[in-house]
């Protein structure tokens, strides 16, 4: 929801960046405020996934220009465990599988490490599951998620429940969720969507990155903005995502030459 | 060359001469066994890098540690050696070589079974007669040799038939001394139907220089079951030389689980040998080392008869300048038709100085079996790294925890838990340092 007098979690200024010197972000803006719900759109290679990942931290983007802030704070000058230690989520677009610890365990050290750093109590591992299971109904996960190991042999679906379950968990004040409906059917679709739907609250923002506008029936945006080499080339409210949906991204290119035209 | 074959004769000439001739055993059997040793020490010299089997482990430093045989000395407590003992279990306690009845602790209904060589000698005297030497074979092993010419006490585990031992037996070999040789010994005989689970496991009171040199044997009769763990937590100063031969008759199953932690420089030698139809075994092996340690491990799966399984894996962790070693032989023998064999070999590498040398060795020549085997080296995956640094976890909790899920499984497997639990701390501490 819009709310003028919220605080600005977010703000991008002018951001670029690059993966083995090869340009992708070039001068991204963005705010984000608490309460916010904004879409990120694109087509394939526009540059969507590496702006989640620099967000979060990930080592294999250089930031080249420009600043992220995070509640004030140069997020840039943060390694990428203490940015989540400050509140901000990167649900993953394929979440890593790790053979050999359990998912009961991960979560509850990965629990634990917020809480500390929030100056909370931490949970035991009988606590940590009472806890994990009533978060578990949230999303309609059975029990044995817990004793697998990480993400191992997860459908899709189940792997994107469990980043859903670990944003419930964390209560992250931004949350970043790269392409969480592809590979779900309509009806995880809706169990995901409904566990985001009660996570999000006017404390927290959430930035979707997806290419369609189908999870956007389910999770409404305030805003929607479409990506396109690595800027944003225009922004709307949900309608945008509708037009983008009966028009195609060919609209966008079209509608910018036009623009262009009429300002030369 | 002939420089370091002459040094290696003087080294064991010094051993041969340090070791002053214990009194005669009882046994005729036994001292036969011994001075067939000392005569095979004899004829034979230390491995050098142009041996096959010790091509990459250089011993040869070992030449200039001329340690003396460990005298016994009375002076360790209960309180020195709790952190090792193992809730639920007998204990049988070698202190630098030297059974120790006061830290040890056998049930009563056990006594008759469990206990050092001497104190069951005439009671056992026949089994022992025949089993002891019988399967850790020496004409070519210098190191066996060397453990048999100086065998004067050991660990002796007799199941009867048909009986089932619920509590796992812990046999700990505490060094306590520097700059000293100790050559445990064990036995156990593991009659028909008969189970028993076994912690054969290696520490040291402090992190000085001393030589393990240790021979253990192991024999299944039909139907019998052994779960054996072997822990090797020797003082990052020592040298530490083991084998260990298993002979399994028909139908019993051999569990193996090896884990490597300790010593300058390691080598164990497992040799399992299926002499009877329809048994099986499974080996795990775990080697986990950094500094500049160096572990090998050799092992031989002889399949004699028809219709056994083998299923190995052998995982690796190599940290710092540290090398490991592992040479997996199998070999199936022209009589052993349908034979079911799998080895894996698994091993990770946490820095770009740290070095695995692994090696398959199938030697086939039945026509009807499945063999299969495979080995990776690999690095811990950035990928997962970052997955577990965007959930709040710091750089090295989230190394420590994909290096324990890697070594998780061979864990895992270990059926005692608070064995168990002191090996996952280990592990999950094991890159404190990046």
């Amino acid at each position: 929801m819009i709310d003028k007098n919220s605080t600005t979690l977010l703000s991008i200024k002018n951001l670029h960046a690059s993966i083995n010197t090869t340009e992708i972000l070039s001068g991204i803006n963005l705010t984000v405020k608490s309460g916010e719900i904004h879409a990120i759109m694109g087509l394939n290679g526009s540059g969507k996934s590496t702006l989640a990942k620099v967000l979060a931290g990930h080592s294999a983007y250089e930031v080249t220009a420009g600043s992220i802030e995070f509640e004030g704070k140069d997020l840039l000058a943060l390694p990428p465990e203490e940015r989540a230690r400050a509140g901000l989520f990167l649900g993953f677009q394929y979440p890593i599988e790790i053979p050999g610890v359990a998912n009961t365990q991960f979560l509850r050290l990965a629990y634990n490490t917020i809480q500390a750093q929030r100056g909370k109590d931490e949970l035991d591992p009988l606590e940590f599951d009472d806890f994990v299971r009533e978060k578990m109904k949230l999303l309609d996960m059975k029990p044995d998620f817990l004793d697998r190991s990480v993400n191992e042999g997860f459908s899709g679906g189940e792997k994107k429940r469990n980043e859903i379950l670990q944003m419930a968990l964390l209560e992250p004040k931004l949350s970043i969720l790269d392409e969480t409906d592809s590979g779900l059917d309509i009806d995880a679709l809706r169990i995901v969507a409904n566990g985001v739907n009660q996570i999000a609250c006017k404390d927290n923002a959430i930035i979707l990155v997806t290419h369609y506008q189908r999870l956007l029936d389910y999770i409404v945006p305030d805003f929607v903005h479409v990506m396109q080499a690595g800027r944003i080339v225009m922004t709307g409210d949900k309608k945008l995502a509708i037009e983008l949906e009966t028009r195609g991204y060919d609209w966008i290119n079209a509608d910018q030459h036009l623009a262009t035209g009429v300002n030369a | 060359m002939s420089n370091s074959v002459t040094n290696s004769n003087d080294y064991l000439q010094y051993l041969l001469k340090s070791w002053s001739a214990k009194s005669a055993s009882k046994l005729t059997g036994l001292n036969q066994l011994r001075a067939h040793a000392i005569d095979s020490v004899s004829t034979q010299r230390l491995p050098n890098k142009y041996d096959e089997e010790w091509r990459f482990t250089d011993i040869s430093p070992l030449a200039r540690l001329t340690y003396p045989p460990s005298q016994q000395q009375l002076r360790l407590q209960f309180n020195d050696i709790d952190k090792f003992c193992l809730q639920n279990t007998n204990r049988l306690v070698f202190v630098d070589n030297h059974y120790s009845p006061d830290l040890s602790n056998v049930a009563d209904s056990q006594i008759q079974i469990l206990g050092n060589l001497h104190s069951l000698m005439s009671s056992h005297a026949s089994t022992i007669e025949s089993h002891l030497g019988h399967y850790a074979k020496f004409d070519h092993d210098i190191f066996t040799a060397l453990n048999t010419a100086f065998l004067h006490d050991g660990a002796l585990i007799i199941v009867p038939a048909e009986t089932c031992i619920a509590e796992p037996i812990h046999l700990l070999f505490i060094a306590s001394q520097q700059e000293v040789s100790s050559y445990p010994r064990s036995l156990v005989v593991s009659g028909p139907n008969s189970k028993v689970t076994l912690i054969e496991d290696y520490v040291s009171i402090d992190q000085s220089p001393y030589i393990t040199n240790t021979v253990t044997e192991i024999r299944l009769a039909a139907h019998a079951q052994v779960k054996h763990i072997r822990v090797q937590r020797d003082s990052k100063q020592a040298h530490h030389l083991a084998s260990c031969a298993v002979s399994l008759a028909g139908s019993s199953q051999y569990q193996s689980i090896c884990v490597s932690l300790g010593a300058r420089i390691s080598r164990y030698n497992l040799e399992v040998q299926l002499t009877g139809e329809n048994s099986n075994c499974t080996i795990d092996g775990l080697t986990l080392i950094s500094g500049q340690q160096l572990s090998d491990t050799h092992t031989s799966i002889d399949h004699v008869k028809p219709n056994c399984t083998s299923h190995q894996q052998h995982k690796c962790i190599v940290d710092d300048t540290a090398h490991a070693v592992f040479n997996g032989k199998i070999k199936v023998r022209p009589q052993a038709q349908q034979t079911n064999s799998s080895q894996s070999s698994r091993n990770l590498l946490l820095s770009n100085t740290a070095k695995v040398d692994t090696k398959p060795q199938l030697e086939i020549f039945a026509d009807d079996v499945k063999c299969a085997h495979g080995a990776t080296v690999g690095q811990l995956d950035s990928e997962e790294i970052f997955y577990l640094e965007s959930r709040g976890l710091s750089k090295t909790t989230a190394r420590n925890l994909l290096t324990y899920a890697f070594a998780a499984d061979v864990i895992n497997r270990i059926p005692v838990t608070s064995l168990k639990q002191q090996l996952e701390h280990i592990v999950l501490n094991q890159t404190q340092g990046v």
